[in-house]
């Protein structure tokens, strides 16, 4: 079927008006989701062909009885499983929430329903989104389907490859320090980090506050624009989301980026010794950098002299938050209880030691102690100050220009297994997409030239905060002239 | 005072008090606030504390508190933080209190306590500050349904709370009980709180240590949590005080704990060490913007405080020259301070009625009002009474008849000045008649006769007995007091 391979766009326009029914659409991927697998990919959580074909049929009988639809009518998105979601489990990777079913839907999902969306099922993920390869799920790895013995970047890793593999034309995601842009580059799909405060919190299981923002991902910029669309937009529920006016994003894919400044940090691009920049990553980068340029960008070198501090002061920031964030898992009111039956103080201890993996309790544990008496100035308090620094490294770049270009990974996606015993190399896989994070602009990961050896990278453009139009026609215009366009997993094309 | 305390030592005291605020609706979501609902029903992913669940600050007890700590004279903090207090329990479902920590939205206030000692009869006690926070659920052991478990009660969990922290300023449990009802009292009047010590809507901790008398070192403090009645306040801190006294003089050594009043012993008991234990790793509440309030806000808030408890007995006591219990009784609650101004309203500033007032309010209404948390019942109306004074000033009715008709229309709506007219209450002043009578009277009684003339003017209020027995009491007691000693003085 073409419109399951086409356009975002083109599909929901084709439901709306009647070429295909939102059923057919949702067959045909729930029939690909079948072949595929969900143990061999490892990508979906919870599908349930039932619950899906009767939000599809919905769809249909909202057409039927004459009435208009929505501007995602009949897309099948799927969403990652830290988005509450009412009739469906969301377990946010961990065994501590197996079998959980909240009682509401997230702002995010309930507008994607409002919009006439069609629900695949649950995303595997990264536990509680800490990790960078999605070898922290308690419910197993994803694979990577352009080399399934290689990891799909995390934390939505998940949510990455359902959109590579066609298993959904579009999914939701969250991104604390790059657990969108990150699996994006490196499952060759279009990832989008919104300005911190675009999209509500509100139903998205926290990771760390004042970082985690929800974006999608999508096979092209347009389709991330549409999906941007219906989940932006003031919430009253999520005191961080920010009146502003949703913009025309979609509007904003296809006009001409001529003229544009393309900062280029010196520090992305120079500095391959230390942040591991790969020959093949940096080349590619060149190259499209190169592209940009024959947009009618001008390239403006810049400095971001904070960028070697992002990495340690996210792990101070997101760790300390996730500390207090994820103290409500404590087997009392919902999820896994584990009761030696002894007292309290051994129910939590029992409960938190059998739900949590390693790396959560290694997150919550750097969390604790840096908030800890004694040592909260040295850490806590410095730390903000450094983000203060990255932010300002933001600002003044963007007094020379309107979007940043480098590299989204230093990496191409690596070999399963490879960096599970070395935490810092993992958070180190980061290194780029943290800064606007702790910043709380806006980013994209596109994908440009693949590695010679035929794996995704992708080229992250990084606007400031509330340009996420601007944003979306520099990632439009490289998009057309990307030799990725058109590439698709051999997974796939087989 | 036991015999320990006034051996050489005074306690320092200061108190916690932690305040429901009377809004509608939570803290952080918009459950209902209201009580007495089937447990975990005024409950929802907010206060739940459900994965993914934001909190969302309740405008109105921003209100409410920017009100009460204005009217506790204190300083406004134009951009306050919202921290998390990190801890594990039961009752606490998002395992942290959202609370404020070192950038309180108000502080540097005080409030008067009465003062015999002092020329002004009062004294200021410093409040160290006032913060919003939230409450939380409520654990119930070994009830329904548990069988020698716990079960847990979410319906409080987010109720508005605002903790005021007093200074330790205090030197005697009676210092401690007053700076508690001015406090209450206070709140009341602003309608913020029930001031319900009993049912936990305004709940009290106390600080104490104690010292040699005349020393300025502190001595180790021990809290005693969730005190919860005046007279608990007063027994808990009278026993402490000893206590500590009595430790402290033998030389022991402690460190900082936490005790609770158990007032069936009348001891306090050890709960739990303080030191080590407590690193709430607070922080910023990164859920929560910053708490602006600009001073244009506040000041609109500062305009639309009532008639504070002080600030009324003070009126009653200097312009209307009532006497300071008076004062006390008629503006201990909010209602009843309405109801008495309600009286006053036809003359304002004219103290001769003001007493008047009072008495009648005093003696024939507050024995029949019934006060509940922040409402009020009434016998009769502010009005019936104003009509009812009325006609002893203009005197148609004597005292003992204007208790008469309140009798009467007591409950009723009825206008007394027609009841009056209509059973013939008339206060008996024809001058004739009644010079009649009370020549009578002393021509009965030549002995009391001649024992006034003799000196012993206090007879005279035998013959003004007589006479109003004669009348049963309609004769008018002024004309009665002038006809006999002009009688008596020929």
């Amino acid at each position: 079927m073409d419109l399951l391979d086409g356009s975002l766009v083109t599909l929901a326009d084709a439901v709306r008006d009647g070429t295909i029914s939102a059923l057919e659409v949702a067959d045909a991927t729930l029939a690909r989701i079948s072949a595929a697998g969900a143990d061999a990919t490892g990508t979906y959580l919870d599908v349930d062909a039932e619950r899906t074909r009767a939000q599809a049929r919905a769809v249909d009988d909202k057409r039927a009885r004459g009435e208009a639809l929505g501007a995602l009518a009949g897309v099948p998105i799927g969403l990652k499983d830290a988005l509450c979601t009412r009739d469906a489990r969301t377990t946010c990777g961990s065994k501590i929430l197996e079998g959980f079913r909240p009682p509401y839907d997230a702002t995010a999902v309930a507008r994607l329903r409002a919009a006439d969306a069609v629900f695949t099922g649950k995303l595997n993920m990264d536990e509680f989104a800490m990790g960078s390869s999605n070898e922290n799920s308690a419910y197993g790895p994803v694979k990577n389907p352009w080399d399934p013995t290689r990891v799909p970047g995390g934390s939505s890793g998940g949510s990455a490859v359902a959109v590579a593999s066609g298993l959904a034309h579009a999914t939701l995601g969250s991104d604390t320090g790059g657990s969108i842009r990150q699996p994006a580059a490196l499952c060759g799909v279009v990832g989008l980090k919104p300005t911190y405060g675009r999209v509500s919190r509100y139903g998205l299981v926290a990771f760390a506050s004042s970082l985690d923002q929800i974006g999608p991902f999508a096979r092209d910029v347009r389709g991330a624009a549409r999906v941007l669309e219906v989940i932006a937009g003031h919430d009253g529920h999520d005191a961080t989301s920010v009146p502003r006016p949703v913009e025309d994003f979609v509007g904003a894919c296809g006009r001409d980026p001529k003229g544009l400044r393309v900062g280029v940090p010196e520090e992305y691009l120079r500095a391959a010794g230390d942040s591991g920049l790969e020959p093949d990553v940096q080349a590619s980068i060149e190259q499209a950098l190169r592209a940009l340029e024959g947009l009618g960008c001008t390239l403006v070198p810049i400095h971001m002299p904070h960028t070697r501090h992002a990495v340690a002061t996210y792990y101070v920031v997101a760790t300390a938050e996730a500390s207090s964030n994820l103290a409500r898992f404590d087997g009392v009111r919902y999820g896994v209880r584990v009761d030696p039956g002894r007292d309290l103080e051994a129910m939590y201890g029992a409960t938190r030691d059998r739900g949590f993996g390693a790396e959560v309790k290694r997150r919550i544990l750097l969390g604790t102690y840096v908030l800890s008496a004694g040592y909260y100035d040295a850490y806590y308090t410095k730390a903000l100050k450094v983000r203060t620094l990255i932010r300002r490294d933001f600002e003044a770049a963007f007094a020379q220009c309107d979007v940043i270009a480098g590299p989204t990974s230093p990496q191409v996606a690596w070999p399963l297994g490879e960096k599970v015993d070395d935490p810092l190399k993992m958070y180190l896989a980061d290194v780029f997409t943290l800064p606007a994070s702790l910043a709380g602009v806006p980013g994209i990961s596109v994908p440009a030239a693949p590695s010679k050896t035929g794996l995704p990278i992708g080229l992250q453009l990084v606007a400031d905060a509330w340009q996420e139009a601007r944003l979306l026609t520099l990632a439009h215009a490289f998009e057309q002239v990307s030799p990725a366009k058109g590439l698709r997993p051999s997974a796939i094309a087989r | 005072m036991s015999a320990a305390a006034s051996n050489g030592f005074e306690p320092v005291i200061g108190l916690e008090v932690h305040a429901q605020l009377l809004t509608r609706t939570k803290q952080f979501c918009s459950c209902p606030t209201s009580f007495g609902a089937e447990p975990n029903t005024n409950v929802c992913p907010v206060c739940l504390g459900l994965p993914g669940a934001l909190p969302v600050l309740n405008a109105e007890a921003v209100s409410m508190a920017v009100r009460t700590a204005l009217a506790l004279h204190c300083t406004i903090r134009e951009r306050s933080i919202f921290a998390r207090k990190n801890y594990f329990y039961p009752d606490l479902p998002k395992g942290y209190q959202i609370s404020q920590f070192d950038l309180p939205f108000s502080e540097h206030g005080w409030l008067e306590i009465p003062d015999p000692a002092s020329p002004e009869g009062t004294r200021r006690v410093g409040i160290t500050r006032v913060h919003l926070e939230e409450d939380a659920g409520k654990n119930l052991h070994g009830v329904v349904l548990a069988e020698g478990r716990s079960v847990v009660d979410l319906n409080r969990a987010g109720t508005p709370l605002i903790e005021i922290v007093g200074e330790p300023e205090l030197r005697s449990a009676a210092d401690a009980v007053a700076y508690l009802k001015q406090l209450r009292d206070i709140l009341v009047a602003l309608g913020v709180n029930d001031g319900n010590l009993e049912e936990g809507s305004f709940r009290c901790d106390v600080n104490i240590s104690v010292r040699p008398r005349g020393s300025s070192v502190l001595g180790t403090r021990v809290e005693i949590k969730n005190v919860n009645s005046f007279r608990h306040v007063q027994r808990a801190i009278e026993f402490e005080t000893a206590r500590l006294a009595a430790v402290v003089e033998a030389g022991e050594r402690f460190g900082q704990h936490t005790r609770q009043w158990n007032d069936t012993e009348g001891s306090t008991v050890f709960l739990r060490e303080k030191e080590g234990s407590d690193d709430y790793r607070y922080f910023p509440d990164p859920d929560l913007p910053p708490l602006v309030l600009e001073s244009a806000w506040v000041e609109a808030r500062r305009r639309e405080l009532p008639e504070l408890p002080a600030d009324r007995r003070a009126r009653l006591c200097s312009a209307l020259k009532l006497s300071p219990y008076d004062a006390e009784v008629l503006t201990g609650h909010p209602r009843i301070a309405e109801f008495f101004d309600g009286v006053l309203a036809t003359r304002p500033e004219d103290p001769v009625w003001a007493k008047r007032a009072a008495n009648f309010v005093m003696t024939e209404v507050l024995a029949d009002t019934r006060t509940h948390g922040l409402q009020a019942s009434f016998p009769a109306t502010p009005a019936q009474i104003s009509a009812i004074l009325e006609l002893v000033d203009a005197g148609t009715l004597s005292g003992k008849q204007a208790k008469e008709l309140y009798a009467r229309v007591r409950g009723t709506p009825d206008d007394p000045a027609s009841v009056a007219a209509a059973a013939g209450m008339v206060q008996m002043s024809d001058t004739a008649l009644l010079e009649e009578l009370c020549r009578k009277i002393l021509e009965s009684n030549p002995k009391q006769v001649a024992a006034y003339r003799g000196g012993k003017s206090g007879t005279l209020g035998f013959f003004v007995g007589h006479v109003m027995k004669e009348t049963k009491g309609s004769a008018n007691p002024a004309i009665v007091n002038e006809l006999l000693r002009k009688l008596l003085a020929t």
